[in-house]
């Protein structure tokens, strides 16, 4: 049985739509992570959810049940807020126990379940102290704390870590994947940042303008984006969205890319493809690789006329990022860090056609 | 010397001129309340008391003459402690609720309405004494301490409504939400959240009431009856039912016997209050 269940579900101020026809459903222990740019409605989608923001159509069911018009103290919910929210005049003891207190649990099991997740949090030396007084990943793990003495049947967290430094922040992120394995939880959560969605999720919904883009896996969303958006979105550097021309050719595919000052650049995809003439050609970084002579990547496709010219050069450590002109857009190719590429001057690199995506410039709905 | 010392010393001097020039009267009113009429009459309005008599004192708290009535201020200042209180905590409290609905839990209209609330605040007293008067008597109320105590709840809600509004409208909504999801309600999360908060607010919605309240002279000389009325009517008929001499130290004295309780409540709270009245403009 379904976990959440989310169908045709319609929200709108006045006329203005917010969220159109959403439809999700993830089982028990599921993590789905709401990922999308700023106002693409997820935080509101969350709210729904949550009961804190009545919807305008649809149903959402929680374990089983119909929650739709049932007020959030009633949903077997808890959730943790960007701004942690916790009770300002209230001890962190008081803030974790408060949700309890108010729905009658006795003392004893009050005291119990708040010394088991103070120590789960490692929290127990703060109990006594104020929100106040606490730095901000303290506060965070008190507002999880909040959430996790509740044991509720799906768990709700609104950009929990965006308030926090870089470096908090990717603790932090290991903290609740490791929590959620812990605990096997369900949950449902909000971020504008791809890597925390990547990181993070067993099913990721990306959204935008208050439509769902794509639903999917980690991998599936990044190897197999269902348009040009989720494409761009997820991925850093991005996939490198290559305006291109597509044509059948003896059971192969061949795809032409125009060059500044040179011939078009030849690729040929060695399966057949139904494809217009017009296309969009999206590669991620590290699958261009550099072409080493006459040896073929296994499992690659190597691009014949490969030599491009390389604009920009950016080591990155463990990466080097190489930028070149392809189709009148500049197209970043992640190669080792101790590759021999120099600006300025061509470089041959091999795309793995194994992997590409292509799209229909036209309405940037996926091809393959 | 720097010009910048001469621009201080300046700015001191401008600042006890102006201290000394708001200070005067009360130096003239607490020298003559302590002077027996027979000073009054031969020394200097300015001059300190040759002799100190507490005298004065006593005969305005007690055994002045208001009108034909000659108890002093005494019953009237108690009138004015019992409508006071009860018409300072219900509009306190009337105000921190509409304050807390206002900012936390809006609801269709809710700036129509606060904007009416609003309206009731720069409605001059005169306006509405004769429709209260007529209120009052449909209530059973006119010339009764309770029906100044309603007048006065009425009257302090628009202001009361005002501070809670503005300083509840700071509180993050993350908290009201936080809250629902434990499973608290209206009451609860008021009670265990707003409330514990609010101390800077109701400071100043406290000290602004009392104040209002305490030196209404109006409201007090209109619908009271004269078992009920309160302190500034007495000062007011103390002062003016003099038979013969003009007892000035008398009525000295009652003046600041009327004046005190508002001056002890902003000596023991003044300090929340200035913050109180600033604490909506920065977020903390």
């Amino acid at each position: 049985m379904p976990i959440l269940e989310i169908e045709h579900l319609q929200k709108a101020y006045g006329d203005t739509h917010i969220l159109h026809d959403i439809n999700i459903s993830i089982e028990p222990g599921d993590f789905l992570v709401l990922v999308g740019p700023s106002g693409c409605g997820k935080s509101t989608l969350l709210n729904c959810i949550a009961g804190l923001e009545p919807i305008t159509g649809g149903t959402i069911r929680i374990a089983g049940r119909d929650v739709t018009g049932v007020s959030p103290k009633d949903r077997d919910i808890a959730m943790v807020f960007q701004s942690y929210a916790l009770y300002p005049t209230m001890s962190v003891a008081r803030n974790i126990t408060f949700g309890m207190q108010v729905r009658g649990v006795d003392k004893a099991t009050q005291e119990r379940k708040l010394a088991e997740v103070a120590r789960q949090l490692q929290i127990e030396p703060l109990l006594n102290r104020k929100p106040g007084q606490l730095s901000g990943g303290q506060r965070q793990r008190v507002a999880m704390g909040r959430a996790l003495v509740r044991d509720p049947a799906l768990f709700l967290f609104d950009e929990p870590l965006s308030n926090l430094d870089a470096k908090l922040r990717v603790s932090m992120r290991t903290e609740i994947k490791k929590l959620h394995q812990d605990l096997n939880a369900s949950i449902v959560y909000v971020t504008h940042d791809q890597i925390e969605a990547m990181t993070l999720a067993t099913r990721i919904v990306v959204m935008k303008g208050g439509v769902i883009q794509q639903i999917g896996t980690p991998a599936e969303i990044y190897n197999k984006p269902a348009n040009m958006f989720v494409a761009d979105f997820m991925g850093s550097p991005a996939m490198n969205l290559i305006p291109a021309r597509a044509r059948a050719e003896g059971g192969q595919t061949r795809i032409e890319i125009d060059r500044p000052g040179d011939a078009p650049l030849v690729i040929v995809d060695p399966v057949a493809r139904d494809l217009p003439t017009e296309i969009v050609l999206g590669v991620r970084p590290e699958d261009i690789h550099e072409a080493t002579g006459n040896a073929h990547l296994p499992g690659t496709a190597q691009a014949a006329s490969s030599d491009v010219l390389i604009e920009i050069v950016e080591p990155a450590g463990a990466d080097t990022f190489a930028v070149t002109h392809l189709g009148g857009k500049p197209v970043t190719a992640r190669l080792r860090a101790e590759s021999a590429v120099q600006a300025r001057q061509p470089f041959p690199l091999a795309f793995d056609l194994s992997k590409v995506s292509y799209f229909s410039p036209k309405d940037g709905q996926r091809l393959n | 010397m720097t010009s910048n010392t001469v621009l201080r010393w300046g700015l001191y001097g401008i600042l006890i001129l102006f201290a000394a020039f708001y200070l005067m009267p009360l130096f003239v009113m607490l020298t003559t309340s302590l002077k027996s009429l027979e000073e009054i009459r031969t020394g200097s309005l300015l001059a300190l008391p040759r002799e100190i008599t507490f005298a004065p004192w006593a005969e305005a708290w007690s055994t002045a003459c208001a009108g034909t009535q000659c108890e002093g201020l005494r019953p009237f200042f108690w009138n004015s402690v019992l409508m006071a209180v009860p018409a300072v905590a219900i509009s306190t409290v009337i105000g921190a609720l509409n304050g807390y609905v206002f900012a936390q839990w809006r609801f269709k209209g809710a700036n129509l309405f606060f904007a009416m609330i609003l309206f009731g605040c720069f409605i001059p007293f005169q306006v509405v004494l004769l429709p209260m008067a007529q209120m009052l008597g449909f209530m059973g109320l006119a010339g009764t301490i309770p029906g100044l105590i309603f007048v006065h709840v009425i009257y302090g809600i628009g202001f009361t409504t005002l501070f809670f509004r503005n300083y509840y409208v700071t509180i993050p909504q993350e908290l009201v939400r936080a809250a629902k999801v434990d499973g608290a309600g209206f009451f609860r999360i008021f009670w265990s959240i707003f409330l514990p908060l609010s101390l800077p607010i109701i400071t100043v919605s406290v000290i602004w009431q009392f104040t209002q309240i305490w030196n209404d002279f109006l409201f007090g000389v209109s619908f009271s009856g004269p078992g009920s009325q309160p302190v500034t009517v007495a000062l007011n008929n103390i002062v003016n039912s003099t038979t013969g001499v003009k007892a000035y130290n008398v009525d000295m004295a009652a003046a600041i016997i009327a004046a005190l309780p508002t001056l002890l409540v902003y000596v023991v709270a003044g300090k929340y209050f200035i913050r109180g009245l600033t604490a909506g403009s920065v977020k903390g």
